[in-house]
């Protein structure tokens, strides 16, 4: 237990590049010396371009085409921007269509927020450092979040179209599975930033650790978590609208199928539906975020 | 919102009795919230039911699982166009060129895009732009594109410039609009010119946040690059899905290892660095 308090503070280690070339030292008037250490930018640019070039030729960059064949896609653009108005009432069949569809993914990212937002909150308190103090079960729980959070939406809907047939049910999984590992890693970050004060006096009180976690802990929290609620609930939507091309409902399927027939006036159709949908989505969230905080 | 009740007139602080009776009383705040969320659940259930599992899926379920405990060897040190060291470097390669096109292509739109910079009318244009730009699904993106490019890397490449300009111009604009203007006056009261003023007063303040938002953006464009492939847009989700479609489990596990290897890569090296920017 014996240990000298030296007054110095250790020597900070130099730089690997101000080893290899040595910082300049300049001499002020007053006599002190400073050290210039050589600048950064030369070698941070070299690496940039270095790496620039490298991915131009791994993926054929070629500018070329783009002013050749660019007019493809202002005619592309033009007919979305004719979108199809008889899938907004003139055509009952077609705006059925429409709707069921649409109200298919905001079902799916709704059922598929609530539940995994659900699952997730238990799964952050286990893996936050300050409230669990089990190692072996917090490093665990963040590798297997980690693994879920590099998935792609697509990829773990088309396993969950393989296994559990096409249709809302796959969409839904998916989007429970993706939202469960983006809340869970947000909230065990914010959970171990609370005031632990109001938690450890709950204990002493014999309180038992749910008990003092739910007293004291999930007023602080509370807020938070809505507002993450909300904010998955927002990249839900945008990420249900695609779910369905590989077969897991929604809106995916009928951009599917018209892309499919090239039939760009009815995929105008399709996406001015969703851009009305995440607008009136987000701006509701994003008023209900700001009357949380 | 509450009233401070007192059990007698003075102005004495509370007591512990007394401020447990004063505590706020949210619970209609509570059930109402929970009353909107169970109706919405109720009506979201109604479309989405569960019809067992398909023919074959627990097969492919167990195909999967064992896909992912012995990846294909062979393939995953495979140096050829077809192996995944390759289809990874293709990935990031889209990801990378696609971000820093994006980046630059963002910073003429987020300038005229801030009301503080061009008059109001400009500004609200310029953001209905981006939100539609936003709006737009990035695979909706990649099979416009397709019809330009063909499908290869480069499509890839041109689709995810064009995503990534909505979410780095939102970003860029906070930049902007969070720029101290006192230091421009302070510079403007010492005599320097406008690109001085440009030079030592507004680049310091934004660069730092640009490639903070930049390298978040790679991140995202990576875990994109991977699934545009399924349209054919390059990248490591063109093999993936066929190998799914065909059931070779192994080559399957091969892609996913890889491609979460990759990712955590990525992701810890984005980290790092944004928090060495956040700190100067």
């Amino acid at each position: 237990m014996k240990k000298e308090i030296t007054a110095e503070a250790p020597a900070l280690k130099p730089a690997l590049l101000d080893r290899i070339i040595p910082p300049r030292t300049i001499t002020l008037p007053n006599g002190h010396t400073v050290l210039k250490p050589v600048s950064r930018t030369p070698i941070i640019s070299v690496l940039v371009i270095a790496v620039i070039i490298v991915s131009a030729v791994v993926t054929g960059f070629n500018f070329k085409i783009i002013i050749d064949r660019g007019y493809q896609l202002g005619y592309i653009l033009g007919r979305i921007f004719h979108p199809n108005w008889s899938y907004f009432g003139s055509d009952p069949e077609k705006t059925q269509k429409l709707l069921t569809a649409l109200f298919d993914t905001i079902k799916m990212s709704i059922m598929g927020s609530v539940i995994g937002a659900t699952l997730a909150l238990p799964i952050a308190v286990l893996s936050s450092t300050n409230i669990h103090k089990n190692k072996f079960v917090i490093w665990f729980l963040r590798i297997l979040l980690m693994v879920i959070r590099t998935l792609p939406t697509l990829i773990i809907a088309k396993f969950a179209a393989l296994i559990f047939g096409l249709g809302t049910f796959a969409g839904t999984v998916a989007i429970v599975i993706f939202t469960f590992g983006i809340i869970a890693k947000m909230m065990y970050e914010s959970i171990e930033t609370i005031d632990l004060g109001a938690f450890e006096a709950a204990e002493s009180f014999g309180a038992n650790k749910f008990q003092s976690f739910w007293s004291a802990c999930m007023p602080q929290i509370l807020p938070t978590y809505l507002s993450y609620c909300l904010y998955s609930l927002e990249m839900n939507i945008r990420a249900a609208a695609i779910l369905g091309y590989v077969g897991a409902g929604g809106l995916g399927i009928l951009i599917n199928e018209f892309i499919g027939w090239r039939d760009y006036e009815s995929l105008g159709a399709v996406l001015l539906a969703l851009f009305v949908v995440v607008f009136i989505i987000e701006n509701t969230s994003q008023y209900l975020r700001r009357k949380l905080s | 919102m509450t009233k401070v009740k007192r059990f007698d007139g003075d102005n004495r602080p509370l007591s512990i009795e007394e401020a447990y009776a004063n505590r706020p009383r949210l619970w209609w705040v509570y059930t109402i919230v929970v009353l909107i969320v169970a109706a919405l659940l109720g009506w979201s259930g109604s479309s989405i039911t569960y019809k067992g599992l398909a023919s074959k899926g627990i097969t492919i379920a167990q195909g999967i699982g064992n896909g992912l405990l012995h990846p294909d060897t062979s393939l995953l040190f495979n140096l050829t166009t077809e192996g995944v060291p390759f289809q990874l470097l293709q990935t990031v390669a889209i990801a990378v060129l696609g971000t820093i096109i994006g980046g630059f292509l963002a910073i003429p739109f987020s300038f005229l895009a801030c009301d503080k910079i061009v008059p109001k009318w400009v500004a609200v244009i310029f953001r209905a732009v981006i939100l539609g730009i936003r709006t737009i699904p990035s695979l909706v993106w990649a099979l416009v594109w397709i019809r330009v490019t063909g499908p290869n890397a480069f499509c890839g490449v041109v689709t995810e410039s064009v995503c990534s300009i909505g979410m780095i111009c939102k970003m860029y604009i906070t930049a902007i609009e969070d720029i101290d203007v006192k230091i421009l006056e302070s510079l403007d009261a010492s005599g320097c010119n406008g690109f001085q003023k440009i030079r030592y007063g507004m680049l310091p303040q934004i660069i730092p946040n640009f490639i903070s938002t930049v390298i978040y953006r790679f991140d995202i464009n990576v875990k994109d690059a991977t699934t545009l492939g399924i349209v054919g847009a390059g990248g490591i989700g063109a093999a993936l899905i066929q190998c799914m479609n065909s059931s070779r489990w192994s080559m399957v596990g091969a892609y996913l290892t890889g491609m979460i290897v990759l990712m955590i890569i990525i992701e810890i090296f984005s980290t790092r660095v944004r928090a060495r920017l956040a700190r100067g």
